[in-house]
């Protein structure tokens, strides 16, 4: 009981959002991708690679904010490529996003060989006037940097934009069945593309999170894991924005408690309680994928078919 | 106006040469990427695919071929049987170091017991270590409907941290005086998995891939298990009125990928690696994913491509020693070749029409 009294709350659950960004922003542009029938499994690779290239530019141009930018553009980058083969070239979506994580973690290692051990600006927090000064709530909600704030701006974003929007109306609709959105005239490579292309950038960001603002260092495989976590709470969410953001906070705050229990000396190996974020992962994967009417109505339902206009 | 007009049948003279043209153009790419970082792309390229073979000390390289080579072969012959069926195992880095844990464990359990039986119990530990890992997601997949790819991924993560805890602690030397690392294998012989002719880099996981290969032909080509797998995989409905489980066929296909990959991490902490260490894990289990498809998911096929994909650790190490070349890139290397492998299989499956497409 030592250890959980001496864990400071309010951090901790400052910290939990800080930890839960990347995945939000990664599981955010995932979800897009998804709902418009793609399955982009390199989300591992594109993070890696957005944290390399969003480090590197931080450390060359002393700006984080430019970091963030080059990693989104690294993260579209890396995912147009994973476009160009599985939209144009007609391959396996599978595949391809494993060789997508493949490539992506082999060539940020390559890329990031003079940046091991160097130090980066940090991105100064933005404290929100008058509601950051609120006891308790204000150092937990509105001391944050602003990519925090756009990763939630980000969500209610992508809600507003499936749920009322006839662009949102239309992605959908190339998600659910291709074929139908195809005979309507609807160009569904091109927005397929354009998906992909966001969720690429989203999970650039996301990776650049890691490496700018939460470690803030860059190491070989520093996303841990973090992508095929992204992908887990997009199934977890059944593919709705809000409860990504549910899934990745929830998740964000396994994270931190345990980094938090490990520091406080608790009396259970350090392995044990690294690897409790993914087998908390796994168990809430089980748990939602059981509810045999849930999860079959709300995946889309072209996921992962490969659209090829033959008439 | 170029189209792509879907063939009846893939084309069998391009199942063959998109493997070899996907090769040539990595080539092509991967010299461009080593020029952009100031080396002479035809010296890395010379240094990578050539000297290993025939070099001046290729003696010492040929051997080595066979060591990088068999835990691939291994590990991608079972995940071609997955992968076939439609079944995603990409979770193989982790049975392989579940198959080393548990083949190690019952070994140091052993120790030092010094007859002939304790390194065939080990290998047989390894297998059922590796098997039990990959029953996780295969039951998991096929009681609740999770999906088996994040689910064994995910438990890679779990393995690596195992591997770190065995390590540090529970299978430590307690000869080592507190250093990481358990006792030595390699130098034990009842448990040791030596180089069986002098040279050659052939130890018994060698052996066993060169066995995995014969028989995952022998089932795949005149076997009822390995038409359903093929049937599953290229017909999912026709296979269920056919008759086929779909559950039956995810649990068989996971357990013989994970026994495979879980044998290939015995043979290698009792042979080349000799020790349970933390940087045990070497990535063998992701490589042999490219090696799998390389290999068109064929048994032969995957022989000669854990063989090539062999020659770019083999070579990859060479150009670092000799050129300096940072190992990542040999990382990114093979990487894109699955990129260029996946990208010209479009002419195996489609054929390219040049021209506007006549009104029927």
């Amino acid at each position: 009981m030592d250890a959980l009294v001496s864990i400071n709350w309010v951090l901790l659950a400052a910290s939990l959002m800080v930890a839960a960004t990347p995945i939000l922003l990664a599981a955010t542009g995932e979800l897009v991708v998804e709902r418009a029938g793609v399955l982009n499994l390199g989300v591992e690779g594109m993070m890696i690679l957005g944290a390399i290239s969003g480090f590197a530019v931080g450390v060359r141009t002393g700006a984080p904010i430019l970091g963030f930018a080059a990693a989104a553009l690294a993260g579209a980058a890396l995912s147009l490529l994973f476009g160009l083969l599985t939209q144009i070239l007609l391959s396996n979506q599978v595949a391809t996003g494993l060789a997508l994580t493949l490539f992506g973690l082999g060539l940020s290692a390559l890329l990031g060989q003079g940046y091991v051990g160097i130090k980066t600006p940090v991105l100064a927090d933005w404290n929100v006037p008058v509601l950051s000064d609120i006891p308790v709530i204000g150092p937990v909600l509105f001391r944050h940097d602003p990519i925090l704030y756009l990763s939630l701006l980000l969500v209610a974003g992508v809600w507003a934009f499936l749920r009322h929007t006839r662009a949102g109306l239309i992605l959908r609709a190339v998600g659910e069945s291709h074929d139908a959105a195809h005979a309507l005239g609807y160009r569904v490579v091109a927005i397929r593309l354009a998906a992909i292309a966001f969720g690429g950038a989203l999970a650039g960001m996301g990776g650049a999170y890691i490496s700018l603002v939460r470690v803030p260092q860059w190491t070989e495989g520093m996303t841990a894991g973090a992508g095929w976590i992204a992908l887990a709470i997009v199934v977890f969410a059944s593919w709705k924005p809000w409860r990504v953001l549910l899934g990745a906070y929830l998740f964000g705050g396994i994270a931190v408690l345990q980094l938090n229990l490990q520091a406080a000396g608790l009396k259970v190996p350090v392995e044990i309680l690294s690897m409790s974020p993914y087998l908390v992962t796994i168990l809430v994967l089980v748990i939602i994928s059981s509810d045999r009417s849930r999860a079959a109505l709300s995946a889309p339902a072209a996921l992962g078919r490969t659209f090829h206009a033959s008439s | 106006m170029i189209r792509l007009e879907k063939r009846p049948s893939p084309s069998q003279g391009w199942t063959a040469a998109t493997p070899l043209l996907a090769v040539a153009l990595t080539m092509l790419a991967g010299g461009a990427m080593f020029a952009l970082l100031g080396k002479d792309p035809l010296a890395a390229i010379r240094t990578i695919f050539w000297d290993p073979l025939f070099g001046e000390f290729a003696w010492y390289f040929r051997g080595q071929l066979l060591v990088k080579g068999g835990p691939l072969i291994l590990i991608a012959i079972g995940l071609s049987l997955g992968f076939r069926a439609g079944i995603w195992n990409i979770g193989a880095e982790g049975q392989y170091i579940m198959g080393a844990l548990a083949g190690a464990g019952l070994g140091l359990a052993l120790y030092p017991d010094a007859g002939r039986w304790v390194f065939p119990l080990m290998v047989a530990a390894g297998a059922a270590g590796g098997w039990a890992w990959a029953m996780i997601p295969a039951i998991l997949k096929v009681r609740f409907r999770t999906n088996e790819i994040l689910v064994s991924l995910l438990l890679v993560y779990v393995a690596q941290n195992l591997l770190a805890s065995a390590a540090l602690g529970w299978l430590r030397n307690p000869e080592g005086a507190g250093f990481p690392g358990s006792r030595n294998l390699s130098q034990w012989p009842a448990a040791a998995n030596p180089e069986l002719i002098p040279g050659t880099g052939m130890h018994w996981g060698v052996v066993a891939a060169f066995l995995a290969v014969i028989g995952a032909h022998v089932l795949l080509s005149r076997h009822q298990l390995g038409y359903h797998i093929r049937l599953a995989g290229q017909a999912p409905r026709a296979a269920r009125f056919a008759g086929v489980s779909p559950g039956r066929l995810t649990v068989f296909c996971m357990g013989v990928s994970g026994a495979l990959a879980g044998m290939a991490g015995l043979f290698e902490v009792t042979g080349p690696a000799g020790q349970i260490s933390i940087d045990f894990a070497s990535g063998y289990g992701f490589t042999a994913i490219i090696v799998a498809f390389l290999g068109r998911l064929h048994p032969v096929g995957i022989l000669l491509a854990g063989l090539l994909m062999a020659l770019t650790y083999v070579g990859g190490d060479n150009a670092a020693t000799n050129l300096g070349l940072p190992a990542a890139a040999i990382q990114a290397f093979q990487g894109m070749l699955l990129f260029f492998l996946l990208s010209v299989d479009v002419l195996t499956n489609y054929r390219i029409r040049f021209g506007r497409r006549e009104i029927a």
